[in-house]
């Protein structure tokens, strides 16, 4: 889609990444130890540190993911709002306090804790930095996304633009700065968000949505058939010459390419009703251009989508105000036209075309329309599975991300490090009963931009005027400055001191090691950059369900063994991490949806049709500790006594540095 | 297991709160895997009216809702457990 910039857009993105970089010129000057570099000195507030939590966590994954994602496929959107809350379960009751007991700057230190083993320092810190990379790339690929409609720019700029002040922000401030930022960021979202739901709720729902009266609904056309025949179709407006028909068996799809004064249009059989009806298409031609309904995106042929031909009980088909059960119950009562998307090669040109789904809302409003879960409809074992492990990543994988573990160090105790969890969930908890309406709203509102759901959410704050708009637009880049910002001082964290540090045992001084940390930052922030330029098509939620399976697999099964299983031993830990994140990483990478979007294959059977590899790799790692750790039993007494003979003649660990709290 | 040494204060009451958390732990989970196996097994239970929303949404509201109330009601046995268990003299400051 074709976006214009405006000046008050530009003005307020501009205070606002002013604002995060003043923040973090001013920590930045406080800076000086690499506790300060990598726990914010141990001492933000249980309640601040809560609020950045949220901050961290509502990423562009939650805010642009899970709405996109709600307006183009309904209610399974939401089933990741429930699944990333739920995760802060497994974090709250199970990982909170001990890992605040266990470690001091870095999720490896925790993990590391009993056994001082170089082999865990090394998988851990390669585990902290995949999931930070794949984390990464939709916080990046959304940071793109935005600066389109926001700044007019395209989607590169973007993703390099956030590469570069966040790197910027990590290269001079560390943790401190990012908590703030964070803190500051997760509030006005919050209140954005509560904002914009009770804009939404005002101008309720219509079967013509006009944007508030900015951009006249446009009608669809519809052209009557006299015959159905394949390859002999015949219509009843005879003005338009067919060039080309497409037929897809196993989807049952049926499409028309037409042309009529010199205008080429793509078109849906609709067998059921005798019709064709209209479609819209982009056409990637081998020769590198591309063009959106057959001309070029300047030309602002491609429009927004997303309506109910019909609502409910209301004749007139407009609703007056509605509030958070009402506006369920009409589109409960209706039908949605949602759009589909299916690709096929015309030639050597890659043609996608989006066509019209309508959609009961009763469909709409439970699982199954992005995935297929029941069997009645056609849904197979492995669909279903599929769905399962979705769910258990997403439970697991929460309490297993590094960026979110390193924030249990910023606070002075265990109990802090509970308190500041309770705070997130709360604040966390009500936003995501925000998205289901954000998305929604989104999906009734005829907002949607097909070639890049990920922007449902801020252009449905575009439809209620450009002010509005530019903060939602300005707070998701920011909330992406934030965590990506994060991300990479954990990573910073893993480089320089599991890898640097203690796995090299180089005994680096503070300043170096902050020197080392801040080099890490820009290295992590360019490879960052690269692959979220890559990825530009996926939706960021979906992304970061496999930054989610990677976690619960590689990291979530070590972390609660060491803490509940007496009997783990090192060995047992770096099988766990190592076949987890193996399995994981696998699996993902063979898996259909790469195959189609990141590899671009189209019509190619992958060797995995499971999508989200958890409900096998978490299983896998869990199993692989436990024989591990049962097989190298003598090895852990060794080890053990190894460990206080050390202690003995005072060589060895240094317990105070081990296990550095800050005394208070 | 090597506890936390040198100068962190012993927290008497950890055990109990571990073992607050891994009943919490598993309760959630029970929900949580209810909600899993009825979107499996009968997804069109989740269509079903529930007033003006349906079993999916109303469902979903309550993992959330059930998920902020556990969390306060974990706190407060926690912060519970700390008083009590810890001696007068040996505070602990936040």
């Amino acid at each position: 889609m074709y976006y214009e910039a405006s000046g008050w857009s530009i003005l307020i993105f501009v205070a606002i990444v002013l604002v995060v970089l003043l923040i973090s010129y001013h920590f930045g000057r406080k800076t000086k130890t690499s506790s300060g570099y990598y726990a914010a000195g141990g001492n933000i507030h249980w309640s601040v540190n809560g609020i950045a939590f949220a901050g961290d966590y509502l990423s562009a994954a939650s805010f642009l993911g899970i709405c996109g994602m709600i307006a183009v496929s309904g209610y399974d959107g939401f089933l990741y709002s429930i699944g990333y809350l739920a995760g802060w379960i497994v974090a709250l009751f199970l990982v909170a306090e001990p890992m605040k007991k266990l470690g001091k700057y870095t999720f490896t230190d925790a993990l590391d804790a009993k056994f001082d083993s170089k082999g865990i320092k090394l998988v851990a810190a390669i585990s902290t930095l995949m999931v930070s990379i794949f984390y990464l790339i939709p916080q990046m690929v959304g940071a793109g996304s935005l600066i389109t409609p926001l700044l007019g720019m395209p989607h590169w700029v973007g993703v390099v633009l956030v590469g570069t002040i966040v790197t910027i922000i990590v290269a001079t401030a560390g943790m401190a700065s990012t908590t703030y930022v964070q803190f500051m960021k997760g509030g006005m979202l919050i209140i954005f968000s509560i904002a914009l739901v009770f804009l939404i709720f005002a101008r309720g729902i219509s079967t013509e949505p006009d944007q508030g009266g900015d951009v006249p609904f446009r009608g669809f056309t519809t052209i009557k058939t006299i015959s159905l025949e394949p390859y002999g179709i015949v219509l009843e407006d005879s003005t338009y010459k067919l060039i080309r028909e497409y037929t897809d068996k196993e989807k049952k799809l049926r499409f028309l390419k037409l042309e009529k004064d010199g205008e080429v249009t793509i078109w849906r059989v609709n067998e059921a009703d005798s019709l064709i009806d209209e479609t819209l298409y982009v056409l990637d031609k081998s020769d590198g251009t591309t063009l959106y309904n057959g001309a070029p995106k300047e030309a602002k042929k491609f429009y927004q989508v997303g309506h109910m031909s019909q609502i409910g009980d209301e004749p007139d088909g407009k609703t007056g105000t509605l509030d958070v059960f009402s506006f369920i119950e009409k589109i409960k009562n209706g039908t949605v036209v949602r759009w589909s998307k299916h690709v096929l090669m015309d030639g050597a040109d890659k043609l996608s075309i989006y066509y019209q789904n309508p959609t009961p809302g009763r469909e709409v409003l439970k699982p199954g329309q992005k995935f297929k879960v029941d069997a009645e409809k056609g849904a197979t074992l492995t669909n279903q599975i599929d769905f399962i492990s979705l769910m258990i990543a997403l439970f697991f994988g929460t309490a297993a991300l590094p960026h979110i573990l390193i924030r249990y160090y910023t606070v002075s105790s265990p109990s802090a490090a509970r308190k500041s969890t309770i705070v997130a969930i709360s604040v966390i908890g009500l936003f995501y009963v925000l998205t289901l309406y954000m998305g929604l709203g989104a999906m009734v509102n005829g907002v949607i931009d097909l070639t890049n759901d990920n922007m449902s959410a801020p252009l449905l704050a575009k439809s209620f005027g450009v002010l509005i708009f530019s903060i939602i637009s300005a707070l998701a880049f920011a909330t992406i400055l934030g965590t990506v910002s994060g991300l990479i001082v954990a990573s910073a964290g893993a480089v320089a001191h599991d890898l640097m540090d203690k796995l090299r045992n180089k005994n680096l001084s503070d300043h170096k090691k902050v020197m080392y940390g801040k080099f890490a930052s820009v290295v992590v922030g360019a490879i960052a950059i690269g692959f979220g330029i890559l990825f530009k098509e996926m939706n960021v939620s979906y992304l970061v369900g496999w930054a989610f399976a990677i976690a619960a697999s590689a990291n979530l099964p070590a972390i609660l063994m060491v803490l509940f299983w007496k009997k783990t031993t090192a060995q047992g830990v770096i099988a766990s991490v190592t076949v987890g994140l193996v399995s994981a990483l696998g699996l993902i990478l063979l898996s259909q949806e790469t195959y189609n979007n990141v590899y671009g294959l189209v019509g190619v059977h992958a060797p995995v049709q499971i999508n989200n590899p958890a409900i096998f790799s978490v299983p896998l790692s869990f199993i692989s500790l436990v024989v591990v750790s049962i097989l190298t039993q003598k090895n852990r007494k060794n080890g053990i006594n190894a460990i206080n003979d050390d202690d003995n003649n005072g060589g060895g660990i240094d317990k105070n540095k081990k296990f550095g709290y800050n005394s208070k | 297991m090597h506890g936390p040494s040198t100068d962190w204060k012993k927290d008497y009451s950890s055990p109990l709160k571990e073992l607050f958390g891994k009943w919490f732990f598993i309760l959630y989970s029970i929900v949580y895997a209810s909600f899993i196996l009825i979107s499996v097994l009968s997804p069109s239970l989740m269509a079903t009216d529930v007033g003006s929303l349906n079993v999916a949404i109303a469902y979903g509201f309550l993992l959330i809702i059930i998920a902020i109330v556990l969390a306060f009601a974990y706190n407060h046995f926690c912060t519970r457990a700390e008083e009590m268990m810890q001696p007068e003299d040996d505070e602990e400051v936040i």
